[in-house]
């Protein structure tokens, strides 16, 4: 048995520990927010928090997390950062089939919390790894200035 | 006519000069054919195995001192690293066929599972012999130093039989052997019966008796097993290794084999042995980055597969070579780079490396070089980023890799497809520059130059 | 499993609505069923069947004064919920903020769409194609409601109006909630010919509202097919016949078998999966398996063989899919210019790569999965199980990206396949590099144009298509004298006043490639080739590239307008500010496609490599009566986004039977880094709603081609962009 602290939840999970954390949160805990897009850590999809850091939890066995304390989308909100960041989203309307973006509000939180007013680029630096296949970049960009408080 | 009158003036000069000429080349062909042994550094005393007694260094290690000949077999199999050089992508164990690109054309290795029609199912034990110590297949002809027979020579006959009863316990693999494409005169076969004349020593281990048994055992293993030489060191004009310059590193098949003498800063002089113990055997280290390409296929077909008493023994043998400063090759920055992505590169560097490498490459990578998923894929510390060719770094761009780890199989994508010579070129240049202590600064042409050497 | 709730939207004013909705309702219905199957609605909760109106297919009100809107279309983030709630709202004159939503059950005849008789979300025409229906629909009730509560005050309806969910005796001001006139209003016959609300009482439609699917998606509740857990579920995961065409030869599970995890080996004729505990187990099974696959007839296929085909194929003549003047004359007299524009397959790779969860019992067949066709789905599932239809019930969930892809029931069918061999339900997911592998792929095209110049005007047009035909595969009746209407529209329809043309259509079907729809369909080939052949055509006429169109587009108003707009917004002929010592570049172009009228100005720099960097894109369009402008220019963007990503990197090559491409670093996407600046100005309008979801993709290409042209000079012909052209190492073909 393997003891993730998820969401600040402990949770005891019997898995492999080459498992990757992704289908530890989803197939064994049933924490479906965090999304499958690609498995090679290419598109962001599956972005986690490991103490407070952006992780792709699709190449991450869950051997390596140890004492890393887990935040996925559905814990993200009861953060600041999340919160703002979930609100600048719905109130730019970001959202279109939605599926990566459980990855974008993870990455975008962190963002925020390393940097609270970023530039352009600090956003590209953060964000270029999520990929959303609906286009939703422009707006993604708006919302996290928004959320920084600047003007979007 | 003017001509003839000419030629009685410069005869005499001519024949000087030719004599001067023919000098020089036999005093370097001696210079080449009189270099040091692989295990000259060390000195000392060596005699024949017979007249020793006890445990002698070859032979399978004490584990494995009860079980079969196959067993015994297949673990010196992997300890010589047959497998990644008899197998093609794809392909079946042992079946051959994997390309060797080379200046002068393309050779391909043999199939040596025991098919009798494509393979080595007819070889006598004395043929087989024959073909490892002295490079000459069954029917006489010459086999290019691409099979490391002036390394192979130094087995015993016991263990290079114990092989082949391991390679004849396979299933037989109906696969010929492509037709290798070398230019004249590389495809006269009968010239390497010169070039062994001249650089195989065609003669068995020696122990070192002012050595320890560990070191001897590590001695066979790196000189008559892993062939570690025939990669890391030199080669000289007559591509024979340069032992003068033992382990200061080579580029072999479009990567670099980075100097493992004991040179502090362009070698491993200042890895710890159990630094260089885990990387030999799980191709890495902490701090030391991770081995991939050739080096990557030695620990995943042979080097992990070694007992923990042989992989010491290989490493007390290659922490006692004496160093030799690598050319080219600046000390290795070992500090991360800055956490933000605005620091840390100087604003000259082509913004297309940084593009790229914020999208595809950071999430793994880490704008430090400290992975935030795995310290398998830091890149602080390790060799390619501080090579100024960045030519592994290139490499593995292109072709990607997958390593087995304490955590399971371990990947990264293959994107020389979809990047461009021009794209791969500006990442890294990015990455040596941010990474490393000395940047590289690489055109579209080197690395087309770099995808056609390693083609698969 | 059927259902998830909105429990916490972020908007606080919603969430207090949502509470008061869930109050009036007592224990039963809370916010949004998002999404519900028929599963669901046959287990309505007690206390709500009792009585309930129910004047058409879409609209149900319960006693409670809960209204329910049926969705006969799919949501996969074009934001059609929301307009469709919109437009029911509008003429219900329901509380929008109080409706609940309900994804219909597969039913051509009720929910079928109106363009093509089954129940398809595609070709960007939900809200064209439903338009006047639902608007009937919401009339129809309200009229009912407003006649039932004229009833009870025994006066005329005309003394009464509908509002906010309520009946209003305007003179008195007495109320009644639109829950009180259940039952009189059940009893009353449908208006046949409802009176529609005026465009100009609109108090819904037009006002940028919410979608009413996004709370739940940015804090991971919100379940698309991939998530759906029923009980007992197990995870597979599968690997196709890497070649088109071939089969399983034979597999060896001994390794695969031994891994933890590991449940079950299912080994088709042209597929073998692994079943486990989770998908990793799933996985780990997979590449533990040693599968020998048998070569069908296309092994050997290549995309040189593809394309050698394709080029030989656009040289015969085509059926004759228009004909205008006398193209063959027109064709004879000024200065002619012939040019061939080729477009390569493409993947769709949606961000939700493809699944589907099956459970198949002795008697029955349950189905959880998104898709574009919901009654398709159900069909395959009936025909591959056997099971009469009323036996199969299928689930649909919000889809995360269809694109096209979910218009294809191959991942049904095989889901299906493979859960008749196992024992509870088992979701099947394709891991990314089988979603690229096995896609259906947009066909590769050519488009051969020839054109006559007179006086700066085009006088004769001739524009060949050379494709193949996804229309003869999908619906078979659509595809008529040899004319796939889809490979040929806004070809046919060509914007610019030419006064002799004809448009041909070579059908040519690539040798084991399937094919698709992928977003932008048809248009996608012919905007681009019309586009970047009329940039080439002002060039030679010595024209400026707008003021060419500008002067051919007289019959095309609405698009003319549209030109003048986005040349306005964009600054044409303005000077380009220097970048970065790049050649720098404006491009143009315009179509009228799924009923929409869009001009594009894209601005680009070249550099010295050929890579071509895009800074701004700026879009005027007309696009009728807009139900939800914040989800139209929202489509825009991302749709322009789409198109500039194939345009850069879209291609997908064949070697030996295989697709080479396999995943985002091989099959590579825009990313945030690299995404222009794009302005979206929307052109007031009266005419019918048009389509949206589409629009962008197609008008983003051309204009970034045009651009580049601008720049450089380099006349593109085939995409996606040719780097070693934009850098001079190679010349043109």
């Amino acid at each position: 048995m393997i003891t993730l602290r998820i969401n600040g939840e402990d949770r005891s999970v019997d898995a492999p520990g080459d498992m990757p954390l992704l289908w530890v949160l989803r197939d064994l805990i049933g924490l479906t927010g965090t999304k499958f897009g690609c498995g090679i850590a290419q598109c962001g999809a599956c972005t986690v928090h490991l103490d407070g850091k952006p992780v792709r939890s699709c190449v991450l066995p869950v051997s390596a997390v140890g004492n890393r304390s887990i935040t996925t989308i559905e814990g993200i909100g009861a953060t600041p950062a999340g919160a703002q960041v979930q609100k600048a989203w719905l109130e730019l309307e970001v959202v279109q089939c939605g599926y990566c973006q459980s990855g974008q509000i993870m990455s975008a939180t962190a963002l925020l919390n390393a940097k609270p007013q970023p530039s352009d680029d600090d956003i590209n630096a953060a964000m270029a790894g999520n990929i959303c296949r609906c286009g939703t970049y422009v707006r993604i960009r708006d919302a996290i200035k928004r959320a920084s408080g600047a003007k979007a | 006519m003017t001509r003839f009158s000419e030629r009685g003036a410069v005869a005499r000069p001519l024949l000087i000069g030719i004599a001067v000429v023919v000098l020089i080349a036999v005093a370097f062909g001696l210079w080449l054919v009189l270099g040091p042994g692989p295990m000259d550094f060390a000195g000392g005393k060596r005699v024949s195995l017979a007249s020793t007694s006890g445990a002698g260094p070859t032979g399978v290690p004490a584990e494995l001192a009860s079980a079969s000949l196959i067993e015994r077999g297949q673990y010196l199999t992997r300890a010589a690293d047959c497998l990644a050089c008899h197998t093609k992508e794809g392909g079946e164990p042992f079946a051959g066929g994997r390309p060797f690109v080379l200046p002068f054309g393309t050779m391909y290795s043999t199939n040596i599972t025991p098919d009798k029609k494509t393979g080595i199912g007819d070889y006598s034990d004395a043929e087989f012999l024959r073909a490892v110590h002295n490079g000459i297949a069954r029917d006489g002809t010459r086999l290019y130093p691409a099979m490391p027979y002036a390394s192979y020579t130094y087995m015993t006959d016991a263990d290079a039989l114990a092989i082949k009863a391991y390679l004849f316990s396979l299933q037989p693999v109906d696969s010929p052997r492509p037709t290798n494409t070398l230019s004249f005169p590389f495809n006269q076969r009968w010239l390497m019966g010169m070039w062994s004349a001249f650089f195989n020593p065609d003669k068995r281990f020696e122990q070192n008796t002012e050595r320890s048994a560990e070191w001897n055992r590590g001695a066979y293993l790196a000189e008559a097993m892993a062939h570690c030489g025939e990669c890391h060191t030199p080669r000289n004009l007559a591509f024979s290794l340069d032992n003068r310059r033992k382990f200061a590193g080579e580029k072999q098949a479009g990567w670099m084999a980075y100097n493992i003498s004991t040179d502090k800063e362009t070698g491993i002089g200042d890895w710890k042995p159990e630094e260089l113990a885990h990387y030999i055997g799980s191709g890495h280290a902490a701090g030391h980055g991770t081995a991939d390409g050739p080096m990557g296929e030695a620990v995943e077909y042979s080097l992990r597969y070694l007992t923990p008493g042989d992989l010491s023994a290989l490493t007390a043998y290659v922490i006692s070579v004496p160093p030799v400063k690598a050319k080219d090759q600046p000390p290795v920055k070992n500090s991360p780079a800055p956490d933000d992505h605005n620091m840390g590169v100087e604003a000259a560097i082509d913004p297309r490396g940084k593009e790229i490498y914020e999208g595809a490459c950071v999430s793994c990578h880490g704008w430090s070089g400290l992975s935030p998923v795995l310290d398998y894929a830091n890149l602080t510390g390790a060799r390619a980023v501080n090579d100024p060719t960045a030519t592994n770094v290139v490499q593995i761009m292109l072709s990607g890799t997958t390593r087995d780890s304490a955590h399971g199989s371990l990947y990264m994508p293959d994107f020389g497809s979809a990047y461009s010579d021009t794209e791969v070129a500006a990442v890294a240049n990015y990455i040596t520059a941010r990474f490393g202590s000395s940047p590289s600064n690489l055109t579209a042409a080197n690395v087309a130059d770099l995808r056609k050497e390693n083609a698969k | 499993m059927t259902r998830s709730t909105a429990a916490e939207p972020a908007d606080p004013a919603r969430r207090t609505v949502l509470k008061a909705g869930a109050a009036a309702g007592g224990a039963l219905l809370v916010g949004f069923y998002l999404p519900v199957g028929q599963g669901a609605q046959r287990q309505a909760p007690a206390g709500a069947q009792a009585k309930r109106f129910e004047p058409n297919a879409f609209i149900r009100i319960d006693r409670q004064g809960v209204v329910t809107l049926v969705m006969p279309q799919v949501e996969m983030g074009q934001g059609i919920y929301t307009a469709i709630a919109m437009i029911l709202a509008e003429e219900l004159d329901a509380a929008f903020d109080r409706v609940v939503l309900e994804a219909a059950p597969p039913n051509d005849k009720l929910y079928g769409n109106p363009t093509f008789g089954i129940q398809v979300t595609g070709n960007s025409n939900s809200v064209r194609a439903f338009w006047l229906p639902l608007r009937k629909a919401g009339a129809s009730a309200r009229t009912m409601l407003v006649e039932a509560a004229a009833k009870v005050w025994n006066t005329n309806p005309a003394a009464c109006k509908a509002e906010q969910g309520e009946v209003i005796h305007t003179a008195s001001g007495k109320k009644l909630s639109y829950g009180a006139l259940v039952d009189r209003a059940s009893a009353l016959t449908p208006p046949k010919d409802p009176p529609l609300k005026a465009v100009s009482d609109f108090k819904l439609v037009g006002q940028p509202m919410k979608r009413v699917d996004t709370p739940d998606k940015v804090n991971g509740k919100l379940q698309y097919s991939i998530d759906v857990m029923p009980p007992g579920v197990k995870f597979a995961t599968l690997a196709i016949c890497p070649e088109f065409g071939g089969q399983v030869g034979s597999v060896d599970d001994t390794k695969a078998k031994t891994l933890p995890g590991v449940r079950q080996v299912v080994v088709l004729d042209d597929l073998v999966a692994v079943v486990g505990d989770h998908m990793w187990a799933a996985k780990q099974g997979l590449a533990a398996l040693k599968i020998r696959w048998t070569s069908g007839p296309h092994a050997t296929v290549d995309s040189n063989e593809v394309w050698k085909q394709l080029r030989a194929a656009s040289e015969q003549e085509g059926a004759v899919a228009k004909s205008v003047g006398d193209a063959a004359r027109g064709l004879s007299q000024g200065e002619r210019f012939d040019a061939d524009y080729e477009l390569p397959f493409l993947a769709h790779a949606t961000m939700e790569p493809l699944n589907c969860t099956v459970h198949v019992r002795p008697d029955s067949c349950e189905v959880w999965v998104g898709s574009q066709v919901l009654s398709r789905a159900h069909d395959i599932a009936a025909k591959v199980t056997g099971l009469p239809p009323e036996k199969v019930l299928i689930h649909n969930q919000l889809i995360g990206g269809g694109f096209g892809r979910r218009l294809e029931v191959d991942y049904v069918e095989k889901a299906v396949r493979i859960a008749q061999k196992v024992d509870g339900p088992v979701k099947v997911v394709w891991s990314r590099e089988e979603d690229i592998q096995h896609d259906v792929y947009r066909p590769v095209y050519r488009d051969r144009l020839a054109a006559t110049l007179s006086d700066g005007k085009i006088i004769g047009w001739r524009h060949r298509i050379t494709g193949s035909s996804v229309i003869a595969r999908w619906i078979p009746p659509a595809f008529q004298k040899g004319i796939d209407i889809d490979a040929v529209d806004s070809a046919i329809d060509v914007p610019y006043d030419i006064p002799n043309l004809q448009i041909e259509y070579v059908r040519n079907e690539p040798p084991g490639v399937p094919t698709g729809f992928w977003r932008g369909v048809g248009p996608n080939n012919n905007v681009f080739a019309i586009e970047s052949f009329v940039d080439e055509l002002a060039k030679k006429a010595g024209k400026d590239p707008v003021a060419f169109r500008h002067a051919m587009l007289n019959n095309t108003p609405r698009l003319k307008a549209a030109l003048e707009r986005a040349a306005s917004k964009a600054g044409w002929g303005d000077p380009l500010p220097a970048r970065n010592g790049g050649r720098t570049g404006r491009g143009v172009g315009v179509q009228g496609a799924f009923g929409s009228y869009i001009a594009t100005v894209a601005e680009v720099e070249v550099d010295a490599a050929g890579e071509v960097h895009v800074h701004r894109i700026v879009s005027a369009v007309d696009t009728g009566i807009v139900v939800n402008p914040d989800t139209v220019i929202a489509q825009l963007q991302g749709g322009l986004i789409f198109g500039v990503t194939a345009a850069l990197y879209g291609e997908i090559t064949i070697d030996k039977g295989r697709v080479r491409q396999s995943n985002f670093h091989d099959y590579r996407m825009l990313r945030i880094d690299q995404t222009p600046v794009i302005e979206v100005h929307l052109v007031p309008s009266g005419e019918a709603p048009g389509g949206i979801g589409e629009t962008g993709t197609t008008a983003g290409p051309p204009a970034l081609r045009n651009a580049i042209f601008a720049a450089t000079g380099v006349a593109l012909r085939r995409l996606p962009i040719d780097r070693e052209l934009l850098a001079g190492k190679k010349a043109a073909t």
